[in-house]
């Protein structure tokens, strides 16, 4: 059981929550994800870290309630109990001693970016960050991002806010004016990171992308999450989330998220589930927290 | 009676839910043995001195004497007979290959008859200690602690080997549920989760602790376990979860699943059910590619969730195939369909999804490595399969959080945990493993005698430091 310390809405179907894990938030690394089951009858729903507090041993994931499972995650409010979080999941990105890195983040991918940064600045690196909305409305995390990068550019679709465009455009600017990064992350939409991954390629840049799969362990077990990565398949949940973008076959993994697009539509409608705290059978002391 | 007389006693037919109910849902198949039954197979056991069904049991049950007490019918001390070498008999009964093991040895068979229905004959009694079950005592503590890894079969088994020994045992689980192979994939068709939960929560009234939603590795370190969790020795059953692909063209295309993830949406995470979220597709012509148990159990399931026509496509041929035989009996009377010596090499897609699959036929040359013979590609033979959902079902290797989670551990070549085979032990002294992690067999059976075997191990390592 996993109790939830806040639930925020930071703009229209986003949310930030924060949940009392302290394994995860001690052993947490920038690029690290975990896996939610808000209650008995859920799915197991990937999502990244946004923050983390180890000393008060919590974990914080923005949520976008994009369908059925993201939405029950969401509901939960402080003082109630999600039944399973574990993680955390996958590799933890390989930060190196970049000079000079961007990181390019898009909607609600662009909170995954924050503990990378923050890890960056550490490590030295001069950098900035690109972050890019749909509209003025959308436009979370600007705050965190302007503390912990030298330049923040936020960009969104229709000029409400910023710099009016996509978050290409800036980043295209500065290679073209001879601007060179030791390394660029990119986090964000499938059709986003694909573009950057153009931007990038003829410059030779370095260029890591955060993919979001569909998952369901999480752990090497099913295969769901595979995605081709130089013309090999790799499993996003053990091998990556992140891979090399100039490699990654997004058409592929695009095209792999609409596996349940028919379905969902006609999932079952089920009213707001309330989530009864009930131990299971095994359970014989708490778990994480 | 005689020896012959004997011999001349009918088998007793395991009592199965009749086709046309079955399809319904995961209602179990087999029904189990009624008293009356069980007491005549037992009779048909010739009580031979020198065993060779036991021979042929991995953990070397004493067939003749638990039999012997189902005639006297004391089917509570038969169960514990059972239990002297194998802890979940319910379970065990229900799943091994008995026919290739105990069965295959058994005597009666050797004849010409049926052998005796060892494994129901478990069951029934494995079935009987859960019926009449009562709360165990807890043995003394002795104050150590061991942590094992992986709740299947392997890991269970050693975890309640050690809690009857007074050791206290944490059992680290990834999933959110414990059971490994037995919940996630095996179906309850076949094994019911609730007799899995059963033993489990037997395990744990001994006092076995289980810390499920830990991956070791991620969630705790090795470390960790072994430094301030204060865990004098660990025991790996990781298991061989990670499904292998065919590496064809076509392969990632919307609608073919592994067989572990079409599994473990149905089995762990429910998506038969509408009060369930977890999203399946169902396919109207199913296609699922293997030979195995893990093969068999996927296309009964498909049938189950409603598909049209069922087609196993092997590239062996029948005699062959590694399932248990009953399983591919009952696939076949629920209309699964056969494509033998036949070998996919392309899946055909059309906006994503799949809708065909290229095959080749195969025929049967050299023996190869197992010692079975080679299936080799005939020329010009190539044809192809209407399918819209394809479910890999072509085996398994070692998990790639293994090195992630025992970091600097001895593995072969194909990945398994080296171990000493008399202790079990692995290269790093006071971590031991077990079950299909290491090379061998991959049955329940194996697993919980690898658990069992570990635990003495592990009891004699904690002895040795007192
Ligand atoms: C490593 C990783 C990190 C992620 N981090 C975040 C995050 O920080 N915040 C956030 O809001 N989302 C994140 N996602 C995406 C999130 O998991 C999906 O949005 C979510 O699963 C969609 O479920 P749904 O039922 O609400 O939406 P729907 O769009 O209704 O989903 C339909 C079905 O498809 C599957 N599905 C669809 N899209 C995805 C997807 N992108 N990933 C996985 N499964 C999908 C689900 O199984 C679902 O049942 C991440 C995904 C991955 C793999
Ligand atoms: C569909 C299917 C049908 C089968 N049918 C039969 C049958 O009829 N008869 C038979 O004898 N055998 C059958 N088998 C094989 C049998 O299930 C396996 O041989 C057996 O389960 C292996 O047991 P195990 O204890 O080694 O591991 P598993 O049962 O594989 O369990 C390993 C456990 O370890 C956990 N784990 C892995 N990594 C970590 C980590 N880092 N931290 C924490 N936990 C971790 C996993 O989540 C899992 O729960 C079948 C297998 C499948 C897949
Ligand atoms: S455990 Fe398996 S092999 Fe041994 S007696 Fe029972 S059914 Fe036969
Ligand atoms: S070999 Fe067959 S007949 Fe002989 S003891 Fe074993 S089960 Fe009984
Ligand atoms: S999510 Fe199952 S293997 Fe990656």
């Amino acid at each position: 059981m996993f109790e939830v310390i806040s639930n925020q809405q930071l703009a229209t179907d986003i949310f930030e929550l924060t949940i009392k894990a302290p394994r995860i938030a001690q052993h947490h690394r920038p690029g690290q994800f975990c896996i939610i089951r808000a209650a008995q009858h859920c799915e197991r729903i990937p999502l990244s870290v946004a923050d983390k507090d180890s000393g008060a041993g919590t974990i914080t994931t923005v949520v976008q309630a994009a369908g059925h499972s993201t939405q029950e995650i969401v509901r939960f409010q402080p003082g109630d109990y999600l039944l399973d979080v574990v993680g955390p999941l996958g590799q933890p990105t390989h930060i190196g001693n970049p000079k000079y890195a961007a990181f390019i983040g898009g909607g609600f991918g662009a909170p995954a970016g924050y503990l990378m940064l923050k890890a960056l600045k550490d490590a030295g690196a001069e950098l900035l960050a690109i972050i890019g909305f749909r509209t003025r409305d959308l436009v979370i995390y600007e705050e965190k991002f302007h503390n912990v990068s030298d330049e923040l550019i936020v960009t969104t679709d229709d000029g409400s806010y910023g710099h009016h465009g996509l978050v290409t455009e800036p980043l295209g600017e500065r290679l073209a004016n001879g601007e060179s990064f030791d390394l660029i992350m990119v986090v964000g939409p499938v059709v986003m990171m694909a573009a950057v991954a153009e931007v990038t390629r003829p410059y030779g840049i370095k260029t890591l992308a955060s993919l979001n799969p569909i998952m369901v362990d999480g752990t090497g077990m099913c295969g769901a999450c595979r995605v081709t990565v130089g013309g090999q398949t790799k499993f996003a949940c053990v091998d990556g989330p992140e891979f090399d973008a100039h490699q990654v076959d997004f058409r592929e993994l695009s095209e792999r998220l609409k596996m349940y697009q028919a379905g969902e539509t006609q999932a079952y409608e089920a009213g707001p589930h309330q989530c009864k705290v009930e131990p299971r059978y095994w359970q014989v002391r708490e778990n994480d927290g | 009676m005689d020896n012959k007389e004997r011999m001349q006693l009918p088998y007793q037919e395991m009592p199965e839910l009749p086709v046309t109910q079955r399809l319904a849902g995961p209602v179990e198949v087999n029904r189990g043995y009624s008293e009356q039954q069980a007491l005549a197979e037992a009779e048909r056991c010739l009580q031979c001195k020198n065993a060779p069904c036991v021979a042929g049991c991995p953990v070397d049950i004493d067939i003749p004497a638990f039999i012997k007490l189902i005639r006297e019918k004391r089917y509570t001390q038969a169960g514990l007979k059972i239990k002297e070498t194998n802890s979940f008999p319910a379970i065990c009964g229900r799943v091994c290959p008995q026919e290739q093991q105990c069965q295959e040895k058994c005597v009666v068979g050797r004849a010409g008859h049926e052998p005796v229905g060892i494994g129901h004959l478990e069951r029934f009694v494995g079935d009987h200690l859960i019926a009449h079950s009562q709360k165990p005592s807890r043995a003394k503590p002795t104050g150590h602690k061991v942590a094992v890894v992986g709740s299947g079969p392997a890991g269970l088994t050693c975890a309640g080997e050690l809690a009857k020994l007074g050791h206290q045992v944490t059992i680290f689980e990834a999933l959110h549920e414990p059971g490994g192979v037995m919940i996630y994939g095996i179906p309850e068709f076949r094994l019911p989760n609730d007799i899995v939960r059963h033993e489990i929560k037997s395990l744990v009234d001994l006092g076995v602790q289980i810390s499920h939603d830990t991956v070791v590795g991620r969630t705790v370190t090795m470390d960790e376990i072994r430094g301030e969790m204060g865990f004098e020795a660990v025991f790996l059953g990781l298991g061989a979860g990670s499904p292998r692909f065919l590496n064809i063209d076509g392969e990632n295309l919307r609608g073919i699943y592994s067989a572990n993830e079409y599994l473990t949406r149905v089995n762990l995470l429910q998506a038969y059910r509408d009060d369930y979220d977890t999203p399946i597709r169902r396919g109207q012509y199913v296609t699922v590619i293997g030979g195995g148990n893990v093969t068999v159990d996927a296309a009964r399931w498909a049938l189950r969730l409603g598909a049209q026509t069922v087609t196993i496509v092997y590239r062996r041929s029948r005699q062959q195939m590694p399932a248990r035989i009953e399983e591919v009996r009952h696939a076949e009377e629920e209309g699964i369909q056969f494509q033998f010596l036949t070998q996919p090499i392309k899946f055909i897609g059309e906006d994503g999804d799949v809708v065909g699959m290229e095959c080749i036929r195969m025929e049967l040359g050299e023996p190869d490595a197992s010692g079975r013979p080679r299936p080799v590609p005939m020329a010009d033979s190539e044809f192809t399969i209407d399918t819209d959902l394809v479910v890999i079902a072509i085996g398994a290797r070692v998990s790639p959080l293994v090195p992630i989670a025992v970091p600097g551990i001895e593995l072969d070549e194909s990945g398994h945990v080296i171990v000493n085979p008399e202790t079990l032990e692995s290269s790093v002294p006071g971590i031991f493993a077990g079950g299909d992690l290491i090379p061998g067999e991959e049955t329940v059976v194996r697993g919980m005698g690898n658990g069992r075997q570990a635990a003495q191990s592990i009891h004699q390592y904690l002895i040795g430091r007192d």
